[in-house]
């Protein structure tokens, strides 16, 4: 910035005329081109948020675009980013998948965004996917995913399998003793993955039996529980302690806790732990008959730290609802955004590429009190907490890791992933590295998009 | 460690013979001298009830010691604070039942001075709350100052088993009742013999019962015969689990341990018998579930079957409407705080009134234009639904609304041990079958329903005849659309209270009246209850994804074969 200020006052009267015309001309190339670079220094640093605001998902996507908004607000407040303000670019996917894509390629080519924070579903991700790899723009995803992947352009923020699930079938076999398990999932990617994982897991590493596990899955939406409660309740009547690993997503939650409580089904016979349960989606349950169920996080709204304190009250006032929660995606917003503005400080600059090798060893604080540190495979470290629904629909925290996890992108439990691995630090750079055959498997963000829309 | 009389030491010895039983049932081992320890404060709390003397002698409370107690809870991990409740259990003091409830709530908590609180009322950021020790209210305090003292499912067992032996000696019979029904299956030497000196003095005969059963699942952990035939006929889970373990693949354990096969082989016998019964127990419910998702589909549809079925107005925004009945629940039960009985019970009138002005608008606005453009007014009614859902996304939240389901309606009725009937779904079921009657009154008893016909079967005659059609129309509209709130007063109790929740049905409801036979309320009513039957009597075996497809499938087959549905209309009024 001093730099462009001195080379405008240049005395060019002071030189001949021939040399003159030329100087000029060079000069004035110099000075436009400083200027327009000083220009756009002026301009606010853009941040483009694509979460759907209308749709099947706006119930869980519109929470986080008001985060984001938020934390824009507040580092405004402290001065923006290198001297500049932060503006956000709002766009709306509308829950359609391949209307992602579209506005995702309008965030960074028409509107030039500095950064993406957006996402939810695993197939929106798998949608944007090419146009992130294509444009090189940055995105940090923020929810709970089911691994498998891990791009050049993308920060998973959100929990990996082995940062939530597996962590949550130990506290159920170590601290309750739960020797059978019923995995219900919406009919979807996540599910279908995690479900997998924990399946192999479970039987190799803790000998469970066939007999002993129970999978199910249920269309998005499902509102008719009766009978999968009913089936639950004979599966865990027969002896071994039981429990259910939930996987439904959303909306479905709600009649299925229902449920749940009006046929009986208490925690103290079969605890249900869920991955995709937060208190935004026990907003909309009578939470008393449900007290004692489980949810595994790496954030719950009851951590009690200043810091998770400050960020509701914060929360509460930028809402203006005195009922507002807050949630684990949310949390994951307020690491990543931290992390990139880590990483813009550090690099000086908002360039794609200055910031993908800026940010990765970025520590930033979480809001429980540990610090999440951006590891080479474009995963965060996180702790694993294990809450238990109460009465007023927080969660008390009865276990959590005592350090944080790594979230590890290629689990070790499937077949087909075990000899990956991500590191996107030169000299590897690579999101799929064969430790096996040393080789690696090169970008298939393509093929993953066409094959997830194609479902 | 103080024993009551009749828990002498002596008890010890035969427990020491227990071992190897013991080690069999290790899920309900959560520590034995702990029920002993809950009952000593059982005699200490429900004996100074009932007999003065021993309330003299108890001595008063010492706040000291209380302190010491609670502090002790204030420990991280939940083994320690395990031991903790055993303490208190173990002691005098008169409050501790109300301290092992509040622990057991939640609401046990320390503020920031050290004191400790019982929280009244947890919701909002800051909670009124009282003192633990003397009772008095000490006002609001925020969350900041207030530390829980958490408990996990494992303590809460604990506390919750410590409750039940106390409460076996409450003079409330309801009391009582949960507290033998808690007590199945938990069961140890120490609470064996204190257990069967309270059965012959218990009066009620249900709480006898359940208790006998309860000392029968322990003595056939001990290997004794006879209890079987106590436990004969019984459907209850914890019964079966007993008698499972006891005829299960531990035999060659048991034969090496000295057990008697004799046992065993009787145990598989009652078992059988069991099963033979569980197997009714099942066919009966899933009817019930088939029935109660048929109600959901019939209350859904009905109100479809009128707009579309009896007028042919395609009417995209059903399910809106649906919704907007679903809302009119969830303002009332704002309107009426604390209330949400009666809040329910008063949106029966006003979700049908939303609704049907709704309807109104949606005839005069737009639908009165489009007759016999039935493509038409598709793209528009299916506009008319995007812009309601996403009015109430804008203009209320994007989220998800709590209908709270009032007292009476929450639960369910058991039939026997195996089968519950849920309430809510009960109710829903007797609506919508109410719903329809009268619908089918109005239709076949009243001038409007007789106009409705006359129109619907021909229109220029029946106006001819001196009959306002457009008059009719708007009424037939509202009614229909009426229909539908009151279905979405119904659904607020079963399902999410979202901008989504039309959406979920819409595509249900066209099924159901198609199925039924377009134009036939009966039909709409068959064609509901058994979609609702075939489905549930599917999922079990096919998963409720295959189950969904098979259905379908199986319309898209019926109606090939039957275009005109289950109940085709006849006559003229089939041609119009």
């Amino acid at each position: 910035m001093n730099a462009s200020r001195r080379i405008m006052p240049f005395p060019l009267r002071t030189l001949s005329s021939p040399l003159r015309c030329g100087a000029a001309a060079l000069i004035s190339a110099v000075a436009l081109g400083a200027a327009s670079q000083a220009l756009a220094q002026e301009d606010p640093i853009k941040v483009g948020i694509l979460h759907s605001l209308s749709g099947t998902m706006a119930i869980s996507e519109s929470t986080l675009k008001d985060t984001v908004e938020m934390l824009i607000a507040q580092q405004n407040e402290q001065g923006g980013l290198l001297g500049r303000q932060l503006e956000a670019v709002v766009v709306d996917p509308a829950s359609n998948w391949p209307l992602f894509a579209e506005r995702a390629r309008e965030l960074l080519e028409q509107h030039q965004v500095d950064v993406v924070f957006g996402n939810w579903t695993s197939v929106s991700r798998k949608a944007v996917l090419p146009v992130f790899e294509e444009l090189n723009g940055l995105l940090f995803y923020p929810v709970q995913y089911e691994g498998e992947e891990s791009s050049e352009n993308v920060f998973y923020t959100g929990a990996a399998p082995n940062q939530q699930a597996i962590p949550a079938v130990d506290y159920l076999i170590n601290e309750m003793g739960i020797e059978r398990f019923a995995l219900l999932g919406t009919d979807y990617v996540y599910p279908r993955t995690t479900n997998r994982i924990l399946e192999a897991y479970l039987k190799e590493e803790h000998g469970v039996a066939d007999d002993d596990i129970m999978i199910n899955y249920t269309p998005f939406g499902h509102s008719d529980w009766q009978n999968i409660v009913a089936e639950v309740r004979r599966f865990g009547s027969e002896g071994k302690p039981t429990a259910v690993v939930s996987t439904i997503n959303g909306d479905a939650n709600v009649p299925f806790y229902r449920e749940l409580g009006n046929q009986g089904v208490d925690a103290g016979d079969i605890p249900v732990i869920a991955f995709s349960v937060g208190e935004q989606e026990l907003t909309g349950v009578d939470t008393a008959p449900l007290v004692g169920h489980l949810a595994a996080w790496n954030y719950f709204m009851s951590v009690d730290t200043d810091a998770n304190y400050d960020f509701i009250d914060a929360w509460i006032e930028w809402t203006g609802d005195e009922e507002a929660v807050t949630n684990d995606p949310m949390e994951a917003h307020y690491i990543g955004f931290n992390m990139w503005a880590e990483a813009v400080r550090k690099a000086g600059t908002t360039d794609p590429d200055a910031i993908k090798d800026a940010i990765i060893g970025v520590v930033v604080p979480n809001l429980s009190g540990s610090y999440a540190a951006m590891m080479p495979n474009h995963h965060i470290t996180k702790p694993v907490l294990i809450g238990e629904i109460q009465d007023n629909g927080q969660f008390d925290i009865v276990w959590q890791t005592p350090s944080t996890v790594a979230g590890d992108a290629w689990s070790d439990y499937l077949p087909g992933s075990r000899d990956l691995m991500a590191d996107w630090q030169a000299p590897m750079r690579c999101g799929n590295f064969n430790v096996a055959t040393g080789r690696c498997g090169g970008s298939t963000a393509a093929e993953e998009a066409e094959a997830a829309l194609a479902e | 460690m103080r024993y009551p009389p009749m828990l002498g030491p002596a008890t010890a010895g035969a427990r020491a013979g227990t071992d190897a039983a013991e080690d069999e049932r290790t899920s309900h081992s959560r520590g034995s001298w702990l029920l002993a320890l809950a009952l000593s404060l059982a005699l200490v709390l429900g004996l100074s009830i009932t007999t003065p003397a021993a309330a003299q002698d108890s001595t008063p409370d010492d706040d000291a010691a209380a302190m010491t107690l609670l502090e002790a809870l204030d420990v991280d991990s939940f083994p320690t604070k395990g031991e903790a409740i055993d303490a208190i259990v173990h002691s005098d003091d008169s409050r501790a039942r109300d301290w092992l409830q509040a622990l057991l709530d939640g609401r046990l908590q320390r503020a920031g001075d050290g004191r400790f609180v019982v929280v009244l009322d947890n919701t909002g950021r800051d909670w009124p709350v009282q003192d633990a020790l003397s009772g008095e209210p000490l006002g609001q305090m925020s969350r900041r100052e207030l530390d829980r003292i958490g408990i996990n499912n494992a303590l809460r067992n604990q506390l919750r088993s410590a409750i039940a032996v106390v409460d076996l000696y409450a003079a409330d019979v309801g009391l009582r009742r949960a507290s033998a029904e808690r007590l199945l299956g938990e069961v140890d030497s120490d609470l064996a013999g204190p257990l069967a000196e309270v059965i012959e003095e218990e009066p009620d005969a249900r709480v006898r019962e359940r208790l006998v059963q309860a000392l029968a699942i322990y003595r056939l952990e001990q290997g004794e015969l006879q209890a079987i035939d106590d436990l004969r006929g019984s459907l209850h889970p914890r019964v079966r689990v007993a008698l499972a373990r006891a005829a299960s693949g531990t035999v060659e354990s048991r034969a090496a341990n000295g057990d008697d096969p004799i046992v065993a082989d009787a145990a598989r016998e009652a078992l059988n018998s069991i099963e033979q019964m569980l197997k009714l127990n099942r066919a009966a419910e899933t009817l019930y579930f088939g029935l109660s998702l048929g109600s959901v589909l019939v209350l859904a549809a009905i109100g479809l079957a009128i707009t579309f079925g009896v007028m042919g107005v395609i009417n995209m925004a059903h399910g809106e409407l649906i919704m907007l009945g679903a809302y009119t629940t969830w303002a009332m039960q704002q309107l009426l705080p604390g209330q949400p009985g009666l809040a329910l019970i008063l949106a029966i009138p006003a979700g049908f009134l939303v609704a049907a002005l709704a309807g109104i608008a949606i005839e005069r606005g737009v639908i009165q234009f489009l007759k016999g453009r039935p493509l038409e007014t598709l793209l528009a009614t299916f506009g008319i639904s995007l812009i309601l859902q996403q009015l109430v996304r804008t203009g209320i939240s994007p989220l998800n609304r709590t209908v709270i389901t009032p007292e009476w309606m929450s639960g369910s009725i058991a039939v026997n041990d195996a089968l519950s009937l849920t309430l809510n779904r009960m109710y829903v079921l007797g609506f919508a079958l109410v719903v329809f009657a009268v619908l089918m009154l109005i239709m076949r008893r009243t001038r409007l329903g007789l106009e409705v016909r006359a129109v619907t079967q021909n229109r220029a005659m029946a106006r001819s005849m001196g009959i306002r059609a457009t008059r009719v129309d708007i009424m037939t509209f509202a009614l229909g659309s009426g229909v539908a709130g009151l279905a979405g007063v119904a659904l607020s109790q079963l399902t999410n209270v979202g901008p989504n929740l039309g959406q979920n049905y819409i595509i249900d409801s066209f099924m159901v009246v198609v199925f039924g036979g377009v134009g036939n309320l009966w039909g709409t009513l068959v064609a509901g209850l058994s979609l609702g039957v075939i489905n549930q009597v599917l999922e079990p075996w096919a998963g409720a994804v295959m189950a969904k497809i098979i259905v379908l499938v199986f319309i898209i087959l019926f109606i090939q074969k039957r275009p005109r549905g289950l109940f085709p209309q006849k006559g003229r009024a089939a041609e119009g």
